[in-house]
């Protein structure tokens, strides 16, 4: 590979290795001092590999670099330290040695990831920060991922920062107690960070998919230490293989939205389901029902084409009981509908007229197709206020070849 | 919004119903709270074990009510509603208003830390 494309393949994975571990050692209220060194770093592979070619192992040099980098910054910070205040001498942090042994790399990223998911901080500044320190984001990326300019992304990192110094923020995983609690909100920004590639409205598909990778590589990262391996994390595995598993039938040529009745079965990755279905597996252990748990049953359901009545009632007893854990709009339109299709559409549309989601333009959707065959005119009232309600053009678009059809 | 509580009284002396049954029972019991939570209006609740003890004053333990008295309380749901009358609609629904002597009984819940 020619180091045009090599560099910006080893920033991807080694950046963020080096910023953890590099933070760690420092602190978290050194954190852009951390991720200067990782940059400088890279900037000196540039230069330096242009020049004299590709090292024989560049990882291994960009470790040494880096290890160097941080020696010297450190042994200034310590003169500097111990002119102005000699009496910090013996402090025992000031070791100059930088651990980049595998063990140290993996859990300083993890921990990092505690670090960074802090309910202290607005959930899409936990993600921004994912992003750029856990996933070797560029701003640029993260603004294209938002929809929004690189401005506001380095103004809400640097506020999200600025909030987790004030808060002492450490590098280190939490205690045993602390730990469920602390890794609910991992799990939700990691959720998060899927579902902002799975349905944003961003065009951008490559980008898209790859924050569904990321936060995939993020989950399996804590499955595969000892430590975070816990059902609920492999219940959000299971459910992001899962969806995952549709990402290549789900569009066109053009990149527009196939629906999921229309799609090619041909085109589910089986390999996804099959590691979604291991990891459902794995997380079958302890005895807690993480939202997690019902929505990777749910989602496993949606991966067997087949209409049975098996189907519909898991799903509808899943949604039965994920409203009850967490209440989302969507969640209560989808269970209406798997109320439809277990127990027939009288039942759902006396369901749905009861749901205060008058505003949703998917609550007229889910009216149209249960009045589709029973009342046909109301059917397609239903579909016009979709459509007036209806904010993307890609929706309005849907609703239209829906209205077509009936 | 006001919370209230739904308290599920069964009779048990009308006999306890076959696996098929409890079956049918236990998902018409979900599908109906599912549409109370698909409202958004579930705030909690569980089923609970048929066994039990009571304890009365003088130290006096007992294995359940079950002797002494011809119903017992199967579970109950926390519910949000605005007032009695939409908590009463909500509840009458409840599958178990289908069994002959079993009943439904909705309290607000008054609390003593204030709540508004």
């Amino acid at each position: 590979m020619k180091e045009s494309g090599l560099i910006p393949d080893l920033f991807r994975t080694e950046y963020r290795k080096l910023v953890s571990v590099l933070c760690k050692h420092f602190g978290f209220d050194q954190i852009e001092v951390a991720e200067d060194i990782a940059s400088d770093t890279f900037l000196t592979a540039s230069q330096d590999w242009a020049q004299k070619g590709l090292p024989s192992n560049p990882v291994a040099w960009l470790y040494y670099v880096a290890k160097n980098k941080a020696r010297n910054h450190l042994q200034r910070d310590f003169l500097f330290a111990n002119k102005i205040a000699p009496e910090i001498q013996n402090n025992s942090s000031n070791s100059t040695e930088i651990d980049l042994s595998p063990q140290n790399i993996n859990d300083s990223q993890l921990q990092m990831m505690f670090a960074v998911c802090d309910d202290a901080i607005p959930s899409e500044a936990q993600i921004g920060l994912s992003l750029r320190i856990l996933c070797g984001f560029g701003i640029q990326e993260i603004a294209d991922a938002f929809l929004t300019s690189k401005e506001t992304i380095n103004k809400r990192l640097f506020r999200a920062k600025e909030k987790l110094r004030e808060r002492k923020t450490k590098i280190e995983f939490p205690g045993e107690t602390e730990l469920e609690g602390r890794l609910a909100t991992v799990l939700t920004t990691i959720y998060l960070l899927f579902n902002e590639g799975y349905y944003s409205v961003s065009q951008h598909q490559t980008l898209r998919k790859e924050l569904c990778l990321e936060a995939m590589r993020l989950c399996t990262m804590l499955v595969e230490n000892r430590y975070t391996n816990k059902p609920q994390v492999n219940a959000l595995l299971s459910l992001m293989c899962f969806h995952a598993s549709r990402f290549e039938a789900r569009q066109d040529k053009n990149g527009d939205i196939i629906l999921y009745d229309e799609q090619d079965v041909n085109r589910w990755n089986a390999e996804l389901i099959s590691k979604g279905g291991y990891f459902l597996d794995r997380a079958a252990t302890g005895d807690q029902l993480s939202r997690y748990h019902l929505e990777a049953g749910i989602a496993y359901w949606n991966t067997q084409k087949a209409d049975t009545s098996e189907k519909w009632e898991n799903i509808l007893q899943y949604y039965n009981h994920l409203l009850q854990i967490e209440y989302s709009p969507i969640a209560a339109l989808n269970r209406t509908y798997a109320l439809a299709k277990a127990n027939g559409k009288e039942e759902a549309i006396a369901a749905a007229e009861k749901l205060n989601l008058k505003d949703n333009h998917f609550y007229f959707m889910l009216l149209g197709e249960l009045y589709t065959g029973i009342d046909n005119q109301k059917a397609i009232a239903n579909f016009k206020k979709a459509y007036a309600k209806a904010r993307t053009q890609a929706d309005k678009l849907t609703i239209q070849r829906r209205i077509d059809n009936s | 919004m006001d919370e209230f509580i739904l308290l599920f009284h069964f009779d048990q002396t009308m006999g306890s119903p076959s696996p098929e049954q409890l079956k049918i029972y236990m998902k018409q019991y979900h599908d109906w709270v599912g549409g109370i939570a698909a409202q958004n209006k579930f705030n909690g609740g569980t089923g609970l074990s048929t066994e039990g003890r009571v304890l009365k004053p003088g130290n006096v333990i007992t294995d359940g009510p079950y002797a002494e008295i011809k119903e017992t309380i199967a579970g109950f749901i926390t519910i949000k509603a605005k007032d009695f009358d939409e908590a009463v609609n909500l509840a009458k629904n409840c599958p178990m208003l289908n069994g002959e002597g079993n009943s439904v009984e909705v309290r607000k819940i008054t609390g003593t830390h204030a709540k508004d």
